[in-house]
């Protein structure tokens, strides 16, 4: 069982690994245009026609027809307009935030989430309702009689 | 939650949102090119290598036009621009095209087909246009010899005539 799976894990892996190394080394066209932003309008270049847009086509079909990978042509496209023209900030120096950001605001969510429910489940506990001052001790002939009463219902 | 914490969380949201509104102010008056003085900025040139730097053209009259090869209003009034250049730059006045939002082989492809010969600075991520109070291309701002912007700010294709009297104002100022 445990043979199979780990041949499920690696076997998923490959699949995976496969295309991406593939798309990195000869990137198309249509995956890059959503990985890099028209920065006229604002958008992901697939989302775009204008002419800036197309120009920027353009120089990505240049570059994939030189052979550049994908890292390359990310590369260039910074190089040529800044990093505002990735879709995703790079994962190193203070774009880092932007990725650890959410995560740690949904561990931080979960934590809060849980501190909550915690108090909620445990904090709820009625107090024991005080005897009224100076209320007398019940009769015993009084108890046994409500005991026995109760002890019908029960039966 | 005690009285003491739920303060402090008040205390701190409310420090929060003036924190937030006090940055909001700051980025519409430092963000909107309504300043009297251009910020000053080194970019590299595209028509000879080497940068530029906006306060080394102190004293004379500067003409920045944001101009972009995709652009076609760019394409009508590129050889006026270029007509003036040759007018008034034994005058005392530079013109300073700044390429923006555009790659540098399309911009030189640009500046060859239209014959431009006044420096051109590369903004590819269009930074310049924020301070300067650009919202598009092409656009044209004048810079006094004193390092101060001129009131007349031409948007969209400029007309040589409007050009020429922005010009001969400054000049005079």
């Amino acid at each position: 069982m445990r043979a199979a799976a780990a041949v499920l894990v690696v076997t998923v892996a490959l699949l995976v690994a496969v295309p991406a190394r593939a798309s990195e080394k000869h990137p198309t066209l249509a995956e890059l245009e959503g990985e890099v932003m028209c920065l006229v309008c604002a958008t992901t270049l697939d989302q775009s026609h204008s002419p800036f847009a197309e120009r920027e086509r353009a120089l990505i079909r240049r570059l994939i027809a030189a052979g550049y990978t994908k890292s390359q042509i990310k590369d260039r496209l910074v190089a040529e307009y800044g990093e505002e023209i990735l879709a995703a900030p790079p994962q190193h120096g203070f774009n880092l935030i932007a990725w650890v950001l959410p995560i740690v605001g949904v561990i931080a969510a979960g934590v809060v989430l849980g501190w909550l429910a915690w108090r909620w489940s445990h904090g709820r506990k009625e107090p024991p309702t005080p005897k009224p001052p100076g209320a007398p001790p019940l009769d015993p002939e009084l108890e046994r009689q409500l005991d026995a009463e109760l002890a019908r219902f029960d039966g | 939650m005690t009285v003491g914490a739920k303060r402090a969380a008040q205390a701190l949201a409310v420090a929060l949102v003036a924190a937030l509104l006090g940055l909001l102010v700051w980025k519409v008056a430092h963000g909107s090119g309504k300043t009297s003085e251009p910020e000053n900025f080194t970019l590299s040139r595209l028509d000879q290598p080497g940068k530029l730097e906006l306060a080394s053209l102190r004293g004379k009259v500067v003409v920045l036009n944001f101009w972009a090869s995709w652009c076609v209003p760019c394409k009508e009034e590129a050889p006026e621009i270029e007509k003036l250049w040759q007018q008034f730059r034994s005058r005392g006045v530079v013109v300073v095209g700044v390429d923006s939002k555009d790659a540098t082989e399309d911009a030189r492809s640009f500046m060859r087909r239209y014959g431009i010969t006044y420096p051109v600075v590369h903004d590819g991520g269009g930074d310049l246009w924020g301070p300067y109070g650009v919202t598009g291309v092409p656009e044209t701002r004048l810079i006094s010899r004193t390092g101060k912007f001129a009131p007349t700010q031409f948007a969209g294709a400029v007309k040589a005539a409007d050009l020429r009297a922005g010009i001969e104002q400054a000049l005079r100022t």
